[in-house]
């Protein structure tokens, strides 16, 4: 039965902690849109993403009323469109990029996410001409995201496609480097990389999942911290078990407005994001959690067992609450989104090699991280590399969205807004790793990955 | 189905008749209210039955957030699902 206590409860995590649904994504297959013809095949996909998400935003905005609680965004993910671009040799993939573009001006959503290609293994036809075309076709759209994964614990490392995409890494900033290198945050280089995220700039619909599906991303890192603020004295046990209990919380609401969105718009529901994504927003970082914890500044030492610890309580809080748990689910560690961790970064407490350690214990990987402008693209491959190379070995999702901050040094500041918020540019190694980059091939499996 | 009306605020006269007002005109059956005024604090929790309503529930938001806002009030109106989901197994 309803009580005041929950009622009140349940208010003051919305009006006062941030608490809110960060995404309802819908996923839509484009793989019956493929044709010889890239006109006609840009025709198929604009009209059957505005059939299927035609709705979306407005339901979207029936069930914020309905519930009273926010949904942030209201996005798409597509078929990687690499599978397309595949039928449609010697023909510009960009075409799709601006087709996905029209359909998100039609939808009314914030972004379309599936410019992407999947080369873990290697290139097949279609996936180079599209990953070559990625500084372009996000330099000519604003609300379109692409991802490319570069490795699995299955297939290896394809060191071939981790020295190209340092190159479109560093050519995308480049092309928009007028407006913030913006490009480069739209830009996810996975290992590992999952069919059903929901979160960008790294969603698209994998080739396994239904036509049509829905999608849920949860958030709430406000509400975990506000949660811990009152237990100063407890120990480690019992905030694992506070941050439990409040991700059950956090992920049955997730749960709900899924089912409710799905019912809605007459799609199948697929799967609820447990993840603690934080925002700018005073009141809304995971850093601000690990502090909460008992640290004086994220980054310095103790934060990758408080990060391992806080993603294991929020997988186990939130696991019960939904009936179909995946995406990414864990807490993300976007440097720039996240005021925390700004903070963290400007003090220089915060370092890339602290959070390449993070990444090992948490959701996805180096984030949103900017750093100088005169990076190689040998060494952003280098970067990618280290961190693929964490993914495959732990058989975990890890990403890698380095803006390389075009004309600016360490110590300046990129500032993109809204939800991607601001960054200091971060110091990097100056030693080369060319020679490793350029030898190309792929990391073997590991050993593990035997498991037949 | 059943909703959960909420007002949290400055104490002034005429809050519990200007809100079931809306209640009435929208076809919403009041079935339970608390409330207590703390200080000057006014603090109430009202659940109505909103499956007869012949009007659309998102109309009923609406004016309970305009109401809210012209009398400086927090007024939340939300689905009771949403309260169930989070605090029962």
């Amino acid at each position: 039965m309803l009580n005041v206590y929950n009622i009140l409860e349940t208010i003051r995590m919305i009006q006062d902690e941030c608490l809110d649904i960060r995404t309802t994504t819908m996923g839509i297959s484009l793989l019956d849109c493929i044709d010889t013809d890239i006109h006609k095949a840009c025709d198929k996909v604009y009209e059957k993403i505005v059939t299927r998400a035609e709705r979306l935003v407005p339901v979207g905005e029936q069930i914020e009323k309905e519930y009273g609680i926010p949904i942030i965004n209201k996005r798409i993910s597509v078929t990687p469109i690499a599978m397309l671009a595949a039928a449609c040799p010697g023909q510009d993939p960009v075409e799709f990029a601006k087709t996905l573009q029209r359909a998100a001006d039609t939808c009314g959503v914030n972004f379309i996410g599936g410019y992407s290609a999947l080369v873990h293994k290697g290139f097949s036809s279609g996936d180079e001409a599209l990953i070559r075309s990625i500084p372009e076709a996000l330099a000519v759209t604003n609300n379109i995201c692409s991802s490319v994964n570069i490795g699995s614990t299955k297939s290896g490392i394809n060191m071939d496609a981790v020295k190209l995409m340092g190159q479109i890494v560093k050519e995308t900033a480049e092309r928009t480097a007028d407006r913030d290198c913006i490009g480069a945050a739209k830009l996810v280089v996975f290992c590992n990389a999952v069919e059903d995220n929901p979160f960008m700039a790294g969603a698209f619909h994998g080739p396994g999942e239904p036509d049509c599906e829905i999608h849920v991303g949860v958030s709430g890192p406000g509400v975990v911290r506000s949660a811990l603020t009152k237990y100063p004295d407890a120990s480690i046990n019992e905030l694992a078990d506070i941050i439990k209990k409040t991700a059950f919380k956090i992920t049955r609401m997730g749960q709900l407005v899924g089912a409710r969105a799905s019912e809605l718009l007459g799609v199948p529901f697929g799967i609820v994001d447990l993840s603690l994504a934080p925002t700018p927003a005073i009141g809304d970082s995971v850093a601000h959690i690990l502090e909460e914890m008992g640290l004086e500044m994220c980054g310095t030492h103790g934060t990758t067992a408080c990060l391992a610890m806080l993603n294991d309580a929020v997988k186990k809080g939130g696991v019960m609450a939904s009936s179909t748990v995946g995406g990414l689910s864990g807490a993300f560690i976007p440097v720039s989104e996240d005021a925390g961790m700004i903070d963290a970064a400007v003090a220089g407490v915060l370092s890339l090699e602290k959070l390449e350690a993070m990444t090992a214990v948490c959701s996805v990987g180096l984030d949103m991280i900017v750093v100088p402008g005169d990076i190689t693209p040998e060494t952003i491959s280098a970067i990618i590399a280290d961190e693929a190379a964490i993914g495959m070995v732990n058989t975990k999702t890890t990403a890698v969205r380095l803006i390389p901050a075009i004309g600016k040094k360490e110590g300046e500041t990129l500032e993109f807004g809204g939800l991607l918020g601001s960054g200091p540019v971060m110091p990097i190694r100056q030693q080369s790793a060319a020679k490793f980059i350029n030898r190309g091939g792929r990391i073997p499996a590991p050993m593990h990955s035997l498991k037949n | 189905m059943r909703a959960v009306v909420t007002v949290i605020g400055k104490d002034n006269v005429g809050i519990l008749h200007k809100v079931s007002g809306i209640c009435a005109d929208m076809g919403a059956n009041v079935i339970e209210v608390t409330q207590s005024v703390l200080q000057d604090m006014f603090a109430m929790i009202m659940l109505v039955d909103i499956t007869g309503m012949e009007k659309d529930f998102s109309e009923m938001v609406d004016r309970m957030t305009e109401l809210g806002e012209k009398l400086g009030l927090s007024i939340h109106t939300m689905h009771e699902d949403i309260f169930n989901s989070m605090h029962t197994i």
